[in-house]
């Protein structure tokens, strides 16, 4: 199976194509294949909870693992996550692509 | 971990987008670790390197340009090539001469090269794994 990394930098009040990209991570992980959504910039705002964060709480349940970028946290003073979703500094997107992993931006 | 070549490809341009903040974040962390990186610079990105963006005062707020301390994305982008340099890699910067041209961007700060698009797929081949951080 395929290991993925999508990094989402935008903020789903603001673009409705995240929906999609979260539809396409979780599709993935229920086929099998390691996904992990990397949450960067604006697209960490939904980790604070709001009308939009059940959907990254279900992803998790779906098998993706969901990771915020630390220091966009702290820019926007997030400092309680909802349910799946987890801290992480940026150094992961490294990880991940010096492991191989097909990496997305969006 | 063992050297890797990981190629990035940027499309802002300077001043506008955090998507050339985290583009620098990632840079500066795989240059740490002694990676090789290479960056191919399309579109609006072409002016990151432009030689010519100067700091500026702040008069609003009283500031000279000393007292302002502006930065400009060329300096980074020289303090990250000198960085990879120390840590035993590299960082090789291209930038789309098509796209400079439009833009009359031409004088880059040293180091920086200037090629076609044919040269970021070659990265792209010649790399571990590869990036794209488009804009909207």
């Amino acid at each position: 199976m395929a290991a993925y990394l999508f990094i989402e930098s935008r903020d789903p009040f603001d673009s409705n194509d995240c929906a999609q990209l979260w539809s396409l991570a979780s599709s993935l992980a229920k086929n099998g294949d390691t996904v992990t959504l990397f949450l960067v910039q604006n697209g960490v705002l939904p980790a604070r909870k709001s009308a939009k964060s059940d959907a990254l709480s279900a992803l998790a349940k779906d098998g993706v693992e969901v990771l915020a970028d630390e220091f966009s946290l702290r820019e926007r003073g997030i400092a309680e996550l909802v349910s799946g979703v987890k801290k992480a500094p940026l150094d992961v997107v490294v990880d991940h692509m010096e492991a191989g992993r097909k990496t997305v931006w969006h | 971990m063992a050297k890797k070549i990981l190629t990035l490809l940027l499309m802002d341009a300077p001043y506008e987008s955090s998507r050339t903040t985290t583009a620098f974040r990632l840079i500066d962390i795989a240059t740490k670790r002694g990676h090789d990186v290479k960056v191919f610079a399309y579109e609006g990105a072409v002016a990151l390197t432009f030689a010519k963006q100067a700091p500026h005062g702040n008069a609003v707020h009283g500031r000279d340009v000393a007292q302002e301390d502006h930065p400009n994305p060329k300096d980074w982008v020289a303090a990250l090539m000198e960085q990879a340099t120390s840590s035993g890699g590299k960082l090789e910067w291209t930038n789309c001469g098509l796209c400079v041209d439009e833009r009359g961007v031409g004088e880059a700060i040293p180091g920086v090269g200037r090629g076609s698009p044919v040269d970021a797929w070659k990265a792209a081949e010649a790399s571990d794994n590869s990036l794209l951080i488009p804009t909207r």
